[in-house]
């Protein structure tokens, strides 16, 4: 075995730590950071629930061996909020049955969060295409839209 | 279960040629690793066989396009992503674009890349079935060199290819051909952004005075590797494309693949699929035989 020292900023952040180069970044997050809030769904790339912010891009921590991150700014759904304040994209899920079991929610949040970075004004298309990597079992999909689409700036959309 | 985290190693060279060299000093103990959503998956589910990774991902020598004046080149590190935001590939590759937005979702495509895709070889892979009717040649380097073949020898039998021990891809080129006037591709499987194809045809044409003047048709899923489809491309050149040559084609298109039965379909499914799908595309190609005519 060969352990990695490897450092990254979360949310901001800096963290230096020890770990098997090929251990998840998931596993890393959760683990040895405690940031439970990326939550494990398939552990394939299937699911989307594991989705978290590298570099400004979206990806599936399970997938990602933590050697990779190495240098990296990672953004997991605990940096969305800022102070104790619910970001736009929380609070509109919140408002609009977005969530409910909760499970696919951090996931569907930063692919959401990904989508917006990219394009402020997405079309319902876009939204769909952005969040297809995410499975949610409970709301049925259009709740989800409803948030991100109620998320968009009210200024950006009265343009479109 | 997951393999255990404890028992590998990886190791992320600086440079191209600092991996390069790692993997001369003994090629059969470091297996590359890219963006991982082949490996990882493995890792998952307790299949990982290589004990010692080396990975390639962030490395700037593979991972670009580039255009010159004769062919685009795109290295083996480049993601699906990158070849999505690549102007050029939009415009004269669209067949390549197509399938890179579909080769898994948005998280998918901004860690896989196109020379983990073409390496894995997996007879459904989205990318290889574009770069066959594009005419890719695939670029091959390893600390002794490099070298270019043709890609359409890359692969030579189920999940082998040309790779030496010790070699990686570097990047594929596309010639800047004049662009045929019909480009089709479609991918038939089970949920769209996501799953791995059932079937997937691509094929680019032209046709001149009522005749098919040029032709090329590849497939995934069809047989062991990706390939083209010499005899249904045969049955086509200079024909008319009346029923009766559309009807040779989809007989030539059955004759010269071998789909199979697995857990994503059946052989059956596939050939009715795949035939169904070269019809559509001679649907399309004789329809740019009428548009050229008014
Ligand atoms: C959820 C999900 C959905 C997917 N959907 C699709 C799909 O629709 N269509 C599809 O085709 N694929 C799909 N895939 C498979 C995968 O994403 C692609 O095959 C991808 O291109 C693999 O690239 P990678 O860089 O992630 O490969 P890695 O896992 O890093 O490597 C794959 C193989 O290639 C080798 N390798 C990588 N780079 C090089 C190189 N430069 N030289 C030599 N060897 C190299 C590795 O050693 C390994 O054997 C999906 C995967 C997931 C997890
Ligand atoms: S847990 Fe990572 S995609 Fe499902
Ligand atoms: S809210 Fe339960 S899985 Fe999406």
């Amino acid at each position: 075995m060969k352990i990695a020292k490897i450092s990254f900023t979360v949310n901001g952040k800096p963290y230096s730590l020890e770990a098997p180069p090929i251990k998840r970044l998931l596993d890393v997050l959760r683990e040895d950071l405690a940031l439970t809030g990326t939550k494990e769904g398939c552990g394939e790339g299937e699911c989307g629930s594991c989705s978290v912010l590298m570099n400004g891009v979206l990806v599936n921590s399970c997938l990602v061996p933590v050697l990779q991150a190495q240098g990296a700014e990672l953004l997991t759904v605990e940096g969305l909020a800022n102070h104790g304040k619910l970001a736009v994209l929380q609070q509109k899920f919140l408002e609009h049955g977005g969530a409910q079991c909760g499970i696919c929610t951090p996931g569907m949040m930063m692919a959401a969060e990904a989508l917006l970075s990219r394009n402020a004004n997405p079309k319902l298309e876009e939204i769909r295409e952005g969040l297809a990597g995410n499975l949610c079992r409970c709301t049925g999909y259009m709740k989800i839209f409803e948030s991100v689409n109620q998320a968009i700036d009210s200024a950006e959309k009265t343009t479109r | 279960m997951r393999s255990n985290a404890n028992e590998y190693a990886m190791v992320a060279p600086a440079s191209l040629r600092e991996a390069l060299q790692l993997l001369a000093q003994s090629p059969d103990e470091w297996t590359p690793i890219a963006g991982g959503t082949e490996l990882m998956v493995a890792l998952g589910v307790g299949r990982l066989q290589s004990k010692k990774l080396v990975s390639l991902w962030g490395l700037s020598e593979l991972r670009y396009t580039v255009a010159s004046a004769n062919e685009i080149s795109i290295g083996a590190g480049a993601t699906f992503t990158d070849i999505r935001n690549d102007k050029i590939i939009a415009q004269e590759f669209p067949l390549l674009a197509l399938a890179a937005s579909w080769t898994g979702a948005i998280a998918n495509q901004n860690r896989g890349t196109l020379g983990g895709n073409i390496v894995n070889a997996s007879p459904a892979a989205d990318s290889p079935p574009a770069l066959l009717v594009y005419q890719a040649e695939i670029e091959l380097v390893s600390a002794g060199g490099t070298r270019r073949i043709p890609y359409k020898d890359f692969h030579l039998g189920y999940k082998r290819t040309v790779l030496a021990p010790g070699e990686l891809v570097k990047a594929v080129h596309l010639p800047r051909a004049e662009k045929l006037p019909v480009q089709y591709i479609r991918k038939v499987g089970t949920r769209n952004a996501m799953a791995i194809s059932k079937v997937e045809l691509a094929a680019v044409g032209a046709m001149r005075s009522g005749k098919v003047a040029e032709v090329r048709i590849a497939a995934a899923s069809l047989q062991e590797i990706p390939a083209r489809l010499l005899g249904t491309e045969a049955v086509l050149l200079g024909q008319p494309l009346s029923a009766s040559v559309v009807d040779a084609a989809r007989k030539a298109l059955l004759s010269e693949t071998k789909p199979i039965d697995d857990i994503r379909s059946t052989a059956n499914y596939r050939a009715q699929v795949a035939a169904n799908l070269l019809e559509e595309f001679l649907l399309q190609l004789a329809a740019s035989s009428d548009e050229a005519r008014v």
